[in-house]
């Protein structure tokens, strides 16, 4: 655990602050959103689509006369897409881009579970190297024998040139061996 | 709460004087020319008028002139805000009736205590 | 008490504006032989209007430099003194000076074009009355207690006027120790007696600090009227004391403390200006908004009462369908008024033009009568403001190479006058502005010419005369022989073309050799709004600017030619058009994937004509037009996105982008 005490006093400011994350499932792993970010959970509907636009921009949607633009969370981390269906679930969150509020559809597997996660639960993803891009996470916590990977939902979306996650998929499946190896250790 | 109706056609001028008296507790009433002004002024009581000189439509001596000969505000201070250079704008005032003026440029302290001297 | 003037500014600059704006058209439209007195008064009011607000404000520079204009137009309205010319110039001057202080002041920064002080002196040279300095606070005088002894004798109608002798006591009371006794009271038979007048006098005894004018403050109001007596019973100390203080501070102690004061003064001014647009809107318009929102009300009403019904009978579906029809026609007719409120008169626009035609008519020695028509026709406030820039270029143009000079008119066997004519009307759900003037026309030998040297035509290419009109819309072409001081400096046309483009407008010329041109803008309403075609390309639903498109046709196989390996063109009539294939630009899948499969939609593309390839046409409509970089970003070839009937979203084709995009090579090929 010498670990995870260092990592508290690098995460933290107080101890006992908590905050609330939305998860949700993609390819069975399970990420977290600040909950104040999260503005509606809706179902999947057809977009139009941006032409020229990166694969996962699945187009835009009218929110009650806002036009809003649909991203693929799984496009977006690389990870194969689904068919989208009737359980397939868009959490619409809001983000502040260079000072601008924009808001935002995701597309994810499934809405999980509401938690509140302690800064000594949090962790820091670890470091991959120079050539992965991990500011988009925002760290990992323990919750309940499983781990949920935090997002930064802000830096994720508002990134205007979307780099690849292409790697992300093998990153997570490392973290999960490591995390598992703390659990049992 | 006493009543004041206050009179410019500069938008900036009336939401200062406006303003300043709402703050202070009046309970202000506010029109753009001397012709509104009468309009308002017949429709209910004020205790203080106070009105701009240069206005169209009806200007603010006019205005003094006609309250004056209301039954309502015969004894009512009427204060004229007039620039330093219509000196003999104080005497025409006078003459139309006015109780008195407040000289532009003025600050809202003393717009407060020019206005709290004959309210009080 | 504390209060934030600041919070004023902002109104304070706009009203000045517009009050600035009423001067320099009033002036430009005074007859100095004999003004209109109205006139004289609209112009004195708005320099009091500004001077009165500046000096409470605090911008101490305006209310002096104000302080100047009013004391002549005072002069000049009470008959004491005569409009001349001079004084019409030295007007108009101002307006623009005050404007650059103004926006000096707005975006708080210090102001010293030295232009003040030259018109400072001319207004100086003009009036009789030396030029007030800038009042330098007086020396406060020592603390210094006096007893005053003071009779009143009020005037007989000062309760008339609303003044309480009471009232006065009560302020000399703040002073300091105020004894009152009443000495008199003249009071009349009672056949006499007036019971509204006053016949009292009283005797005051105050002992106090106060210098004796605060004193008189107390009956400044009824000085006139009343006798008033102040009699100071000095104390023995009092004079030495004086002296002392009027020996102490050395020359340059005052001499730094005024400076301090002064340049203290700039502080009071900075305060935050934000440039929130703001929009004034007529009680009219709001009356009739707040109408149909009752209207909607009430129908809401209805609908919400059949909603109520267990069953629904064949009577409530007649009702609940007039419900329906009444809602569909009162959200139309809101969404009109709505967009009404940001319509505003062109006139606000046209307002520029009597002064600019005039200064730059006596710069080149031209006479140019301007004559604006149509300027109670009413366009958006943001169209109107991004179509005055293209709008004074167009009229320099003219004035600067339209317009000949009296002589050559004469020799021409024209008027001496040039007339140059604004004219504003609306046209379907568009508003036209022509600018017309009657000069030397384009000199088409002059364009082709330098349009063949600048390689933009090719040596034995034949153009149309109408074909070379356009040249003038080309980047990089400026027509001037000599680089004039007012037009040709690197702003060209093609500027103005772009400007009137990003509005979704369009501008035609239609010139006659000495004769004159006619340049027409014909723009949308409103950015808000747009007329729209909307197009099918695959599944994919596209809205393209009605105002844009000329035609939409079929094209046979033998009208298809292919220009190398990536360009086709058509044939129609006698020009060749190149085709963009908007499914290949956007990446789409389509129907028709060869001209000959599709619909050909011919469209201006910054004034060349370019086909575009599409599926299907579907319905036109009006389109509320929607940001797409509110939430996400711009998007080559498109110009915005909206919201159709289903609820669904197309986006708008932005033609010039959706061009460059494609990177087709848009210059006509005219059929020999």
């Amino acid at each position: 655990m010498t670990q995870a005490d260092e990592t508290d006093i690098t995460l933290t400011a107080k101890d006992d602050a908590s905050e609330q994350y939305l998860t949700f499932i993609m390819a069975e792993e399970e990420y977290g959103v600040d909950i104040l970010s999260v503005q509606e959970i809706r179902g999947w509907e057809p977009t139009t689509v941006i032409p020229n636009s990166p694969g996962h921009v699945k187009g835009v949607i009218n929110l009650r006369g806002t036009i809003v633009p649909i991203i693929d969370l799984r496009q977006r981390f690389g990870i194969a897409s689904l068919e989208y269906g009737p359980t397939t679930v868009v959490i619409v969150i809001k983000v502040c881009v260079a000072g601008e509020h924009k808001v935002i559809g995701i597309v994810v597997d499934a809405v999980s579970d509401v938690f509140s996660v302690h800064h000594k639960d949090l962790r820091e993803a670890p470091d991959f190297g120079e050539e992965t891009d991990l500011t988009f996470i925002k760290g990992l916590a323990n919750l309940a024998d499983k781990m949920v990977i935090l997002l930064d939902i802000d830096t994720l979306l508002s990134s205007e040139v979307l780099p690849e996650a292409a790697q992300l998929s093998n990153i997570i499946n490392t973290i999960d061996a490591e995390s598992t190896q703390a659990v049992s250790a | 709460m006493k009543k004041i109706l206050a009179v410019d056609d500069s938008a900036s001028m009336r939401q200062m004087v406006g303003f300043t008296l709402k703050t202070a507790g009046f309970d202000v009433t506010e029109a753009c020319n001397g012709d509104e002004a009468l309009t308002q002024a017949k429709s209910q009581e004020y205790d203080l008028v106070i009105s701009d000189v240069n206005m169209p439509v009806m200007d603010g001596i006019t205005l003094i002139r006609n309250l004056r000969n209301l039954p309502n505000y015969k004894f009512t201070p009427l204060l004229m805000l007039t620039t330093e250079s219509g000196s003999d704008k104080k005497q025409e005032g006078r003459s139309a009736g006015a109780t008195g003026w407040i000289v532009k440029p003025f600050n809202p302290d003393q717009l407060l205590a020019t206005v709290n001297k004959v309210l009080r | 008490m504390e209060i934030d003037l600041s919070q004023f500014s902002q109104v304070f600059f706009e009203e000045s504006l517009e009050g600035l704006e009423s001067m320099e058209s009033e002036l430009l439209k005074l007859d100095i032989a004999s003004p209109d007195p109205e006139a004289i008064n609209t112009i004195f009011r708005a320099a009091h209007s500004i001077k009165g607000g500046s000096g409470t404000f605090g911008f101490t520079q305006i209310a002096n430099y104000t302080h100047l204009l009013e004391t002549l137009l005072d002069e000049i309205r009470d008959g004491r003194r005569e409009m001349t010319s001079h004084h019409q110039d030295i007007l108009l001057l101002s307006v623009d000076l005050l404007r650059n202080m103004l926006d000096a002041v707005m975006h708080e920064k210090s102001f010293d074009d030295p232009m003040l002080g030259e018109l400072e002196q001319k207004f100086a040279a003009e009036l009789t009355q030396p030029i007030p300095q800038e009042q330098t606070p007086s020396e406060p005088e020592a603390p210094e207690l006096t007893t005053w002894q003071i009779t009143f004798k009020a005037g007989a109608d000062i309760l008339r006027y609303g003044n309480d002798p009471l009232l006065m006591f009560n302020e000399l009371r703040q002073c300091g120790e105020l004894g009152v006794e009443l000495t008199s009271q003249e009071i009349p038979d009672f056949t006499q007696y007036d019971p509204e007048a006053c016949y009292l006098a009283w005797s005051l005894t105050l002992t106090t600090d106060q210098p004796l004018a605060r004193l008189k403050e107390a009956f400044e109001w009824v000085e006139d009227e009343c006798d008033i007596d102040y009699q100071a019973q000095t104390q023995e100390s009092a004079a030495p004391a004086i002296e002392a203080e009027e020996i102490t501070p050395t020359p340059s102690q005052s001499d730094s403390q005024e400076r301090t004061v002064s340049q203290a003064k700039p502080s009071v001014v900075s305060n935050k200006t934000q440039d929130a647009g703001s929009i004034r809107v007529s009680i009219e318009k709001i009356d009739l908004l707040i109408n149909m929102v009752g209207e909607l009300v009430i129908t809401q009403a209805m609908l919400g009462q059949i909603g109520q019904q267990e069953e629904m009978t064949p009577e409530s579906f007649i009702t609940m369908k007039q419900g329906l029809e009444q809602l569909a026609s009162h959200t139309r007719d809101l969404q009109e008024s709505v967009m009404q409120i940001r319509m505003l008169p062109i006139s606000f626009a046209f307002n520029r033009f009597p002064r600019l035609v005039r200064d730059i008519g006596q710069q080149l020695g031209k006479q140019v009568e301007l004559i604006l028509k149509g300027e109670e026709t009413e366009l958006d406030k943001t169209v109107m403001e991004k179509i005055v820039d293209p709008m004074v270029h167009l009229v320099r143009n003219s004035l600067d190479h339209g317009l000949e000079t009296p002589e050559v008119r004469r020799q021409k066997g024209k008027p001496e006058t040039g007339s140059l004519t604004l004219n504003a009307f609306h046209q379907g759900g568009n508003i036209i502005i022509e600018i017309i003037d009657d000069g030397a026309g384009l000199n088409t030998q002059k364009i082709l010419d330098k349009a063949r040297a600048k390689g933009l035509v090719g040596s034995d290419e034949e153009l149309s005369e109408e074909a070379i009109h356009q040249l003038i819309f080309k980047p990089g072409f400026s027509t001037a022989e000599t680089v004039s001081d007012l037009s040709g400096r690197g702003v060209g046309m093609d500027v103005v073309l772009r400007n009137i483009h990003e509005l979704n407008g369009t501008i035609e010329l239609k010139s006659t050799q000495d004769k004159g041109s006619r340049f027409t803008i014909r723009l949308p309403l409103t950015l808000a709004i747009l007329d729209g075609q909307l197009v099918r390309i695959g599944r994919h639903t596209y809205v393209v600017p009605l105002v844009a498109i000329h035609e939409s046709l079929e094209v046979p196989a033998d009208h298809i030619n292919r220009l190398g390996e990536e360009h086709e063109v058509i044939r129609l009539r006698d020009e060749y058009l190149p085709v963009l294939k908007v499914y290949e630009a956007f990446h789409h899948e389509a129907d028709a994937r060869q001209i000959k499969d599709g619909l050909v939609m011919v469209v201006d593309a910054n004034n060349d004509k370019v086909g575009l390839l599409v599926d299907e046409l579907l319905s036109q409509q009006q389109v509320v037009i929607k940001s797409l970089e509110d939430n996400y970003n711009k998007v080559a070839g498109i110009s915005g996105a909206t919201i159709l009937g289903d609820g669904t979203v197309a986006l708008i084709i932005d033609i010039a982008g959706l061009v460059s995009l494609a990177g087709i090579n848009s210059t006509q090929e005219h059929a020999a």
